[in-house]
């Protein structure tokens, strides 16, 4: 069965219907122009190539609805394809799409985590926890050991726990590898409010990896 | 000479490379005499790759075969 996000099917529906001002993929008259055409195929390019990272993105920021995100994105990127000046932006400017588009239906969904109050988390320190609670008394490498009882999903359960506003730069930048200006830029977010983003969202990361670890008895040796 | 609580407050910080100077010559100067400090820089950099590694999502192929069909209809418009 094929399947299309409903705003990209109606898009595309209005896109073809449209009897607006043409922008470089449209034409009054039949048959695109040369220009048009290379700008298409330009356009084909960078979105075929870029597709494995937008959705990793996508899927990072809204779970399941990766797809849809990357179709939104996609239809929207198309549309403004005409005013990406420099080619060589134009990965960066297809994560900036995905990642507003992932943003405004994180908004959507109002799913937010519950909130977790930061003076609980000032003085945190997984390390310390790790030391102090020892989970495996027979571990010469008790921290490694502790790391290592996670599968890529449980650190995605995790990650889905915070907050948005805590996840999104902590994604972008330790599981993206943005650097922390990119995503000031991507989120056109001052970088000192980053920053500070970012380094309660660490904090917040190691207390739930704590938690989630002490609720799905990952902290049993021998468990894997 | 900054306490432990700073030198942890600021670890990943340091290792994002986004210290300020004078904050990197502290912690630098902290680390270099204390070794419970130093475990937590090394925690702190297993954490980081650790969240790096979790990345490796790939691209299903049923999810890339309907993204392509799609680029294929903007094509066509």
């Amino acid at each position: 069965m094929e399947r299309r996000s409903s705003s990209f099917v109606i898009a595309l529906a209005e896109k073809r219907n449209t009897t607006g001002a043409p922008n470089v993929f449209q034409k009054a008259d039949a048959g695109p122009s040369p220009r048009e055409t290379a700008t298409k195929k330009r356009f084909r390019l960078l979105a075929e190539a870029q597709l494995p990272r937008l959705y990793t993105i996508a899927r990072r920021l809204v779970g399941d609805e990766a797809e849809d995100a990357v179709q939104d994105a996609l239809l929207k990127a198309y549309r403004a394809f005409d005013q990406l000046e420099h080619a060589s932006a134009g990965p960066a400017w297809l994560a900036s799409i995905v990642v507003n588009v992932c943003r405004d239906r994180g908004r959507a969904r109002a799913r937010a985590p519950a909130e977790v109050s930061l003076d609980a988390i000032t003085d945190f320190s997984l390390y310390r926890k790790i030391a102090d609670e020892e989970p495996f008394p027979y571990s010469d490498s008790l921290h490694l050991d502790f790391l290592e009882q996670f599968e890529a999903e449980d650190v995605r359960a995790v990650l889905e726990r915070l907050p948005d506003r805590y996840r999104i730069p902590l994604v972008l930048v330790y599981v993206d590898g943005f650097a922390t200006k990119e995503v000031a830029r991507l989120l056109d977010t001052p970088l000192g409010t980053v920053l500070a983003q970012l380094h309660r969202g660490r904090k917040l990361f190691e207390r739930q990896l704590w938690l989630y670890a002490a609720e799905n008895g990952l902290l049993v040796e021998g468990r894997r | 000479m900054i306490t432990c609580a700073e030198a942890v407050e600021r670890l990943w910080a340091y290792l994002d490379d986004t210290l300020a100077p004078a904050d990197r010559a502290a912690l630098e100067k902290h680390l270099g005499i204390c070794r419970v400090c130093c475990g937590e820089a090394e925690f702190a950099q297993e954490l980081r790759s650790f969240l790096a590694r979790s990345a490796g999502e790939e691209l299903p192929e049923d999810v890339r075969t309907r993204l392509i069909a799609s680029l294929d209809e903007l094509d066509a418009t």
